[in-house]
């Protein structure tokens, strides 16, 4: 009796701190380290040099590249997070429906989810080839084009082709999160509301999409963070090129550790990036008013 | 009760949509597998044939050969395995305790989770690759084990707490007036019961650790211990690219996960609706 009773007084610590010991260990500490980073004058060599205030910010905010990639990662973020629920949308409400075949269709859907995004993502490299790939080959055989195009020729037609395969991978996820707010709608609410007489898309605004709220919010933040720390789709399709005109913050972040070697910029990106991802998530909140649906 | 299904106009619609949506999803992944068959003058030839000429399935063959893809294989099964079991050994007593108790700091430790939840191991790689080095733990399997662990146990925490809490607490105290300490209760009654969030937790996180690239491509570079994203990578020369082979390889990696996650489709949602409803 009386060690169940000491196993009770420690509380909580017991079941949540293996747990927290290894959130802090692998995750909190390399924060810790990498804002720390950013203060700190590191030669090519990783060694430390000691302390230089906001030099690092300086030489950052001195980048003229800094301000058209910050754009870009504005732009990036929100049409591939806007795109992906748009899309996913009406295909969840497909899915929630019954046809033949729709366990096949829904097995398909999950492939680019299970999938590596640096495979899909090479996939798409070869699908996009300008001389070998087969989406010129497909539209010369229509005729819609005379001769191959450089899809990813040009920084703004590169950067609309890393959209789309953004949002081909982040569709799947989304979708499920959707049909998952689907079930949880009871089959009588749409039903009463089919009595009643409303069309399809009066019913799907006023009764569907409002109890779609909470779990379209929770798709929305996840895919807000994936989408504004993806890396691979633009490292493997472009590697932020040509030059650092479809750069993001968080490739440009590695081509200044691992190409320019430059540690502490690196860093001071990073924790800028940081900071970008909180703001994003808390105005998010507050625009959709997150507070007052609990 | 559901009237005989006759084939309207409006179904033939639903289902020429869902096919087509179907169909798009899985382009990139047949055009993977039929380049993974082509023969190398194919793929460099114009213009570009839509199937093989030749059905070269020795590519599959050749590729063991081309790289040391069983080395990677086992890397990858090695790391995902056990960054997943210790996901789920740290994070069952966490959610346990969450979704069950009030107790002092449990907002805080909430909140640790949401914030760990917003850090991608992206993000934090210079403060992660500093680490590595300090440690010495550059080129071994314990550093991505530790780094995947930690980046999946708040989505598990998350997931798993909601299902705890969903359990009702007579099942238990019914465990408990048996004479079974809380730990007992919670292995023979409670974690049967939250089966499909355990599965969906486990293969969430093993697919996430099994598909990571940016850290172990930072931190590992002898191929004794680079995972198959990494390692595939090297098909990618600086002059050319060897397609078939890439493709091949990938699909070796695709293949399992995908039978994997296929498997755990008919809970996806419901565990997904767990987390959401919370």
């Amino acid at each position: 009796m009386t060690s169940i009773h000491k196993k009770y007084r420690l509380g909580a610590l017991p079941w949540i701190s293996p747990a927290i010991a290894v959130i802090f260990l692998m995750v909190l500490y390399p924060a810790y380290e990498m804002i720390r980073t950013s203060f700190l004058n590191i030669d090519e060599t990783g060694t430390s040099r000691g302390f230089t205030g906001f030099s690092n910010y300086r030489t950052l905010f001195n980048n003229p590249n800094l301000v058209p990639v910050l754009e870009r990662t504005v732009v990036w973020t929100i049409s591939v997070v806007v795109l992906t629920v748009l899309i996913s949308l009406p295909v969840a409400q497909i899915l929630h429906a019954q046809f033949p075949g729709r366990r096949l269709v829904r097995y398909a859907l999950i492939v680019p989810w299970a999938a590596s995004v640096v495979m899909t993502s090479t996939s798409w490299l070869w699908i996009l080839n300008g001389y070998y790939g087969v989406l010129n080959r497909i539209l010369l055989s229509l005729g819609i084009i005379k001769e191959q195009i450089q899809f990813l020729g040009d920084p703004t037609q590169s950067f609309v082709w890393l959209i789309v395969v953004a949002v081909f991978v982040s569709v799947p996820f989304t979708t499920y999160v959707i049909l998952a707010g689907l079930t949880t709608i009871g089959e009588d609410i749409l039903e009463a509301s089919t009595v009643d007489g409303a069309s399809g898309w009066q019913r799907y605004k006023a009764i569907i999409f409002p109890l779609l709220r909470p779990a379209l919010l929770i798709g929305m933040v996840i895919n807000l963070i994936n989408v504004f720390n993806s890396f691979p789709i633009i490292w493997v399709m472009t590697t932020g090129g040509p030059g650092y005109s479809t750069d993001t913050t968080t490739t440009l972040a590695y081509k200044i550790t691992f190409r320019s070697a430059d540690i502490g910029q690196s860093a001071a990106m990073a924790t800028i990036n940081f900071g970008i991802i909180l703001l994003f998530i808390v105005l998010f909140l507050r625009v959709s008013r997150w507070k007052d649906q609990e | 009760m559901r009237k005989k299904s006759s084939m309207t106009g409006r179904k033939v619609t639903l289902t020429i949509s869902g096919w087509i949506i179907g169909l798009i999803f899985l382009l990139p992944y047949i055009e993977m597998l039929i380049t993974s068959v082509k023969s190398k003058s194919e793929i460099l030839s114009i213009p570009t044939t839509f199937l093989p000429t030749q059905w070269t399935w020795s590519n599959y063959v050749t590729i063991w050969k081309q790289l040391p893809l069983a080395q990677y294989l086992q890397t990858s099964i090695v790391v995902s395995l056990s960054a997943t079991v210790l996901v789920l050994l740290l994070a069952i007593p966490a959610a346990y305790y969450v979704g069950r108790n009030t107790f002092k700091g449990r907002n805080a430790f909430l909140l640790l989770v949401l914030v760990t939840q917003m850090f991608s191991p992206t993000s934090l790689i210079i403060g992660i690759f500093r680490e590595v080095i300090k440690f010495h733990l550059v080129n071994t399997w314990t550093a991505l084990i530790l780094i995947y662990a930690a980046f999946n146990m708040a989505f598990s925490i998350w997931i798993l707490s909601s299902f705890f809490a969903s359990i009702p607490i007579e099942i238990e105290e019914a465990a408990w007036i048996d004479g079974a300490s809380r730990f007992q209760a919670l292995r023979r009654v409670i974690l049967p019961i939250a089966l499909p969030g355990l599965v969906t937790a486990f293969i969430f996180t093993f697919i996430s650790a099994w598909n990571e690239f940016v850290i172990a491509l930072t931190i590992e570079s002898s191929p004794a211990h680079q995972p198959i994203t990494v390692g595939l990578e090297s098909l990618i020369g600086m002059y050319q690219v060897q397609w078939q082979y890439l493709f091949a390889g990938s699909l070796i990696a695709i293949v399992p996960v995908v039978i994997l996650f296929a498997l755990i489709e008919k809970w996806l949602v419901s565990g997904l609706t767990a987390g959401s409803v919370k």
